[in-house]
């Protein structure tokens, strides 16, 4: 708490506030080993991602000596520490500024997705009646669908860019978050301070993302963590298909997919972008499970 | 207690008991020096309000303390074997076979996916190794002897088919199964209605007559006690600070706590001009902020510096023990609560007018079942043709146990819900079948409300300035600039006596009773002409709630604020009400002035719920008039009278075809029954002071 206004409307401030109820949260997390785990990968391969200009020893697309193994020694000086590729491009120069395109379009992909599902959500929970019908039935129909059929359909319509790939994930997973918050919104608006905020004459709105939403953020968090592990996978297997960022750009499943005829001769290729890949994606569970391992205690 | 036999040592005998939790703030002693005998075919009492640690007690007996409590100090004897010491496989036969607990929740007691047949069977099948088929015999003949109608049906029935006060009878029958010695019973009526009360309260005396149990009865409330037990031990913050038995307890407490619990309850003849409640100031220390010395003296009107907060105080006197260093020099009459306000006049002038309400629900069964017979519509009657108004600056209760439509009524006012026929009209305005979103300013600021739980009438993501500021931002108009809604969140805070930092803190650092206060000042932020209070005080402790009502009423009286009452606790509607109306299963029974309802002529049902209220006075004797079953569905309410499934007074078929005629007793006493006026006259009261 901060004490210097005390005996002040909460108002002003509330940056500074904000900041501290972060580090307290922050600080609660540091009980949980697992989460502190999780958070010791994520920043790793966020460090790596931002440090890539600097730390990654050639160009991620200049093509030198190809089918080299890790520890080959480069011609004009210096190493490939973890071999290069078909084309002769570093590998681990490629895996540094892969993890770029990653973790700028797994966060905004997830995002997405949540602004979406949060909005679907909160209106067929708290509005009910034919909203929740329509709303819910068009959920439906699209988790029915396998997902990589989906996203091959998305794709192959609108074409491979970073923008398009947003645009798939947000389309396959919103109906998962609507799902979740339209769940805690039947719970969340049978409670007093909703009845209250609608006798005060509050409109829907301002009920559902006043008085609703910020009572659900905790298993949305945790939830948030996990996807944004799945939207990596998802990713990945977009590269694979082909589907991904278009070549030569760096980019794990696009690695894993133009080694892949190669892979019993050259492991090194595929394994270490698929190392990478699982990785960052055990790093967001184990922070997911800190978070709920955390929120559980008190 | 003198000892007949003292060779044979007594059923349950604890020592000294400690009791810690170990948290992340470190170890939290929870239990402190807790001693106590039970004798078999005894009751004993364990009195406190919550999270004075009478709870982990019986959680200790059973050796139940969870992962992180622990047993610090002391021995519990139960039959000579001291059970801290006992193995898992020891406990497993004690635990249910031995010693039987019972809950609060009887819903939360019982699984929901097993028939009740087959959670009964499981006790004599584990503790006696019998067979099926017997252990099925003995499940009825149980069931019976627990006082349920047609124990074939229940034994085949899952639990959310049955009533709650049917719930609570199966959970005793299971834990009688195996022939305890010894009951714990944790509030065991405090989740059911009063008139299921005392049915229950009832059976559990006679059980324990019959088998010769004893039971530890754990309990807020005083009066339950009075009438259940023989001995209470009342305990605070982790201690017994008084144990007696209950009449000396209850005719002359030494403890200043015992006697603030009991100044806390309003008398049954007072009312809030004659006798003004006294809470108890300040609120139960945490555990670990617990002061030096008496664990009471920050509250304690007879604090003296230098000797309450010397050092630990040892429990003194042996009949009657008391944990005071003072106790021989108190007296408390001296103490006088006469604030000497004189009775207020509620004004003529009407301000809420109901007539003829009926709010009706459409279920829609939409299973094929219900398509193929034609069946798909069932209607609710929540509210069955309600009429009644409210003067200014008047209190209005409206009583009846849950189900009776009180609350879908405080929905249609606040427009939460619409009227299906029938008007309601605000100073003259009709707004029965506005919807709250098409209310003008005015009258929503004008209607406002006070909610029942605490812990949802506050949202926990916002802190309390804010949401304060809010509504003075909807509903004031005169208040637009920043330093004006600032400076009236201060005030209504001053209204509700919390200090202006709590604009500050979120929900979760405040207590209960402050979480009430602030909803309070919610509802007053726009100057409301009319009040809804739906139970605002019952769920919190009774020291607490006594602070709260006082509050509510200070502030009614100073703004001449007319307050709908919504209560079941007859008592606390006595007390404070003008006018009561008395509600059952939608409609009303009887409604007039407060004196009036409360003495004959009385609807037969108002009479039975004035005789299921526990009265902790032992100076007032009362009738015992326990209603048979629980009340009818809304769905299918009986014809003619809906009261004459249960009416104990019933006199004929008249009052199963007929809809009873309001006959008018006088003084605008208006009691709808089919009794002639003169019999309902004759009645003697409920409730007399004892010759």
């Amino acid at each position: 708490m901060t004490v210097d206004h005390a005996t002040r409307v909460p108002t002003s401030n509330s940056t500074l506030r904000a900041l501290g109820n972060a580090w307290r949260s922050f600080a609660l997390l540091r009980e949980s080993k697992i989460a502190m785990v999780g958070c010791g990968v994520i920043s790793f391969w966020i460090v790596v991602a931002l440090l890539a200009p600097v730390l990654a020893p050639f160009p991620p697309n200049a093509q030198v000596v190809p089918f080299q193994a890790p520890f080959a020694a480069a011609p004009d000086g210096g190493i490939f520490l973890l071999g290069t590729d078909q084309l002769g491009r570093d590998i681990l120069s490629r895996v540094m500024w892969g993890a770029r395109t990653v973790l700028f379009f797994a966060p905004i992909a997830t995002f997405s997705a949540y602004v979406v599902g949060i909005v679907m959500g909160l209106a067929a929970g708290y509005l009910g009646g034919w909203v929740d019908d329509v709303l819910s039935r068009v959920s439906d129909i699209i988790l029915s669908f396998p997902v990589l059929v989906l996203y091959i359909i998305i794709i192959a319509t609108i074409g491979a860019s970073g923008i398009n790939i947003v645009i798939a994930v947000t389309f396959a997973s919103a109906p998962g978050v609507m799902r979740i918050v339209r769940g805690l919104v039947l719970d969340l608006r049978t409670r007093n301070y909703v009845a209250a905020a609608q006798t005060r004459g509050e409109s829907p709105w301002y009920i559902m993302l006043v008085e609703i939403l910020p009572n659900a953020r905790g298993p949305l968090i945790v939830d948030a963590c996990l996807r944004v592990g799945y939207v990596i996978i998802t990713i990945g297997v977009l590269g694979f298909l082909g589907l991904g960022l278009p070549p030569p750009d760096p980019d794990w499943g696009g690695m894993i997919n133009e080694a892949r005829a190669l892979a019993l001769a050259f492991p090194h290729m595929t394994v270490i972008p698929c190392i990478a890949i699982s990785s960052l994606v055990l790093g967001f569970n184990l922070l997911a499970d800190g978070i709920r391992e955390v929120s559980l205690h008190d | 207690m003198t000892d007949a036999s003292t060779e044979t040592a007594p059923l349950l005998e604890i020592r000294n008991l400690g009791i810690s939790y170990y948290t992340r703030a470190g170890e939290i002693p929870a239990v402190i020096d807790f001693s106590l005998r039970l004798d078999a075919g005894e009751a004993v009492a364990l009195v406190g309000e919550s999270g004075c640690g009478k709870s982990t007690v019986a959680m200790a007996i059973m050796r139940y303390l969870g992962r992180n409590g622990a047993i610090v100090d002391g021995q519990i004897f139960f039959k000579g074997r001291d059970i801290t010491t006992l193995s898992e496989a020891e406990l497993r036969q004690l635990r249910g076979g031995e010693i039987a607990m019972i809950y609060q929740e009887p819903m939360s007691a019982l699984n929901p996916s097993m028939t009740i047949g087959d959670q009964l069977m499981e006790v004599p099948i584990y503790h006696s190794g019998a067979s099926r088929a017997e252990a099925r015999e003995m499940s009825i003949s149980m069931l019976e002897d627990v006082g349920l109608p047609d124990p074939e049906r229940v034994i085949a029935s899952f639990p959310h088919q049955i009533s709650g006060g049917q719930q609570q009878r199966v959970v005793i029958a299971m834990a009688l199964m195996a022939k305890p010695s010894l009951l714990l019973l944790d509030e065991p009526t405090t989740a059911l209605d009063v008139t299921v009360e005392a049915g229950i309260v009832d059976l559990i005396a006679s059980l324990a007559a019959k088998h010769r149990t004893g039971m530890l009865y754990i309990s807020h409330n005083l009066g339950l006690v009075l009438e259940t037990c023989s001995r209470v031990n009342v305990m605070y913050s982790g201690e017994v600070v008084e144990e007696a038995n209950v009449e000396t307890l209850f005719n002359e407490p030494r403890h200043p706590y015992t006697k603030g619990l009991f100044d806390c309850i309003p008398l049954p003849d007072a009312d809030k001009d004659a006798r003004p409640l006294t809470p108890i100031r300040g609120q139960l220390p945490l555990p670990n902020e617990r002061p030096k010395g008496c664990n009471f003296a920050p509250r304690c009107d007879f604090f003296e510096a230098g000797k309450c907060d010397a050092g630990a105080v040892a429990l003194a006197g042996d009949e009657h023990r008391v944990r005071c260093v003072k106790w021989q020099d108190l007296k408390f009459d001296a103490v006088s609560a006469d604030t000497g306000v004189a009775a207020g006049n509620p004004d003529q002038e009407e301000v809420l007018r109901v007539d003829a309400l009926r709010k009706y629900y459409t279920l829609h069964d939409r299973s094929i079942g219900a398509l193929i017979s034609g069946k798909g519509i069932t209607e609710v009657k929540a509210n069955e043709s309600l009429t009644m108004s409210a003067h200014k600056g008047e209190t209005l209760a409206i009583v009846g146990e849950s189900g009776c439509g009180k609350s879908t009524f405080a929905k249609v006012l606040m427009g939460l819900e619409t009227a299906t026929t029938g008007s309601v009209s605000l100073s003259g305005e009709t707004i029965g079948d506005t919807p709250v979103r098409q209310r003008s300013r005015d009258q929503l600021a004008s209607l406002q409300m006070v909610f029942q739980d605490p812990n949802e009438t506050l949202n926990p993501s916002h802190s309390v300035g804010a949401q304060i500021a809010r509504v003075v931002r909807r509903l004031s108009p005169d208040h637009t600039s920043h330093q004006e809604i600032h400076r009236r969140v201060e005030q209504l805070l001053a209204l509700v006596k919390l200090p202006a930092e709590f604009a500050l803190r979120k929900p979760r650092q405040l207590s209960g009773g402050q979480k009430q206060r602030i909803g309070i000042a919610r509802a007053f932020a726009g100057n409301p002409s009319v009040v809804v209070a739906d139970e605002p005080v019952s769920a919190l402790d009774v020291s607490v709630q006594a602070a709260v009502t006082e509050l509510l009423m200070d502030i009614q009286r100073e703004r001449g604020t007319t307050l709908l009452f919504i209560s079941h606790d007859l008592g606390v509607v006595r007390y404070l009400a003008d006018r009561v109306v008395v509600m059952y299963l939608g409609r009303i029974v009887e409604t007039g002035k407060t004196v009036d309802v409360f003495s004959p002529p009385y609807h037969p049902y108002t009479e039975a719920l004035l005789s299921a209220v526990p009265i902790a006075d032992t100076r007032y004797e009362k009738k015992r008039i326990v209603l048979e079953g629980s009340p009818p569905s809304t769905t299918n309410p009986p014809k003619g009278c809906p009261f004459h499934t249960r009416c104990p007074r019933k006199i004929g078929s008249v009052c199963e075809t007929q809809e009873p005629p309001e006959v008018d007793a006088g003084n605008g006493h208006k009691i709808a029954c089919h009794i002639p006026l003169e019999e309902l006259r004759a009645v003697e009261p409920v409730i007399q002071a004892a010759s």
